[in-house]
């Protein structure tokens, strides 16, 4: 017959200009996780920035909540391939939170309850790209997504935007965090395809 | 909801010329040892991750490239490898 049917080989995916190099687009949100969702009571929730030299600056949840807040809307995109474009979040953005702290560290290294690591050169969370946010969609952060709060960093690969963060180191020197240690990218620029270790 | 450890079988087959899954790990953190095959497996995320089911430490973690496999044993201390016909 000479027809071939397109119907076969799996869901369809949508091409969308814009979107990455490799990365097809989704409407839901799909849930990644390389361990427990941890559960973290507000009254128990902290979040702690540590300098170089050991200086802490931190807030619990009602000082947190207290401090000006952003809402964005932004496109994100995961190393697995999804993106996800428009999302909106709520969020405290990383130059309020280290605007009163004293550093020269070039680098971080982002903590999360439960013991998840990503590191994010300190440019990168700087001038308006990265939020600890604690809304999206208008909704509370579901604990599956990140709550109470996570880190939104969306011009990087998603892994990059930790869930359940509680802190954040600051360093002079780069140093891969859990996904990075296990071969992927250190610094993981999706627009670059910058997925393993070497791309 | 994790799997068990013996859903990276197929993974690990590719780099081992053994079964894996029958090896006995002992935890970095708790040293706590059983099979492979028994660990606590994550793999909705952008890698298999491999926890102690005593203490949920990670003890191996497998990241596929489309031409690479690397595989992180830093959360074990040791793999104890049962030889065919001993």
């Amino acid at each position: 017959m000479g027809i071939i049917s397109r119907g076969f080989g799996g869901r369809r995916r949508e091409s969308v200009p814009g979107l990455p190099p490799g990365q097809y687009l989704t409407h839901d949100f799909p849930v990644l996780s390389a361990g427990p969702t941890p559960r973290i009571p507000l009254d128990r929730w902290r979040f702690t920035i540590t300098t170089e030299t050991g200086d802490k600056t931190s807030w619990n949840w009602t000082e947190f909540q207290a401090l000006p807040a952003e809402d964005v809307t932004v496109d994100i995109h995961c190393v697995t391939k999804w993106s996800k474009l428009g999302t909106t979040w709520r969020g405290v953005s990383l130059d309020t939170l280290l605007e009163d702290v004293e550093s020269s560290a070039d680098y971080t290294m982002v903590h999360s309850f439960g013991g998840y690591t990503t590191n994010v050169p300190m440019e990168d969370l700087l001038d308006g790209k990265a939020w600890v946010a604690y809304k999206f969609d208008g909704e509370d952060l579901e604990p599956e997504h990140g709550g109470p709060a996570r880190l939104v960093v969306p011009h990087l690969y998603f892994w990059k935007s930790a869930k359940w963060v509680n802190g954040l180191q600051l360093m002079g020197d780069d140093e891969p965090g859990f996904w990075e240690a296990a071969g992927y990218h250190m610094y993981g620029d999706p627009w670059r395809e910058q997925r393993y270790q070497g791309d | 909801m994790p799997l068990d450890g013996n859903a990276m079988a197929g993974d690990l087959r590719e780099i081992f010329a053994v079964d894996v899954t029958a090896a006995r790990y002992m935890c970095a953190g708790c040293t706590h040892t059983d099979a492979v095959g028994t660990l606590m497996l994550w793999h909705q995320s952008p890698g298999l991750v491999a926890r102690c089911p005593n203490c949920e430490d990670v003890v191996i973690r497998v990241v596929r490239a489309p031409d690479r496999v690397f595989l992180d044993l830093r959360g074990s201390v040791r793999l104890e490898v049962p030889l065919e016909g001993s």
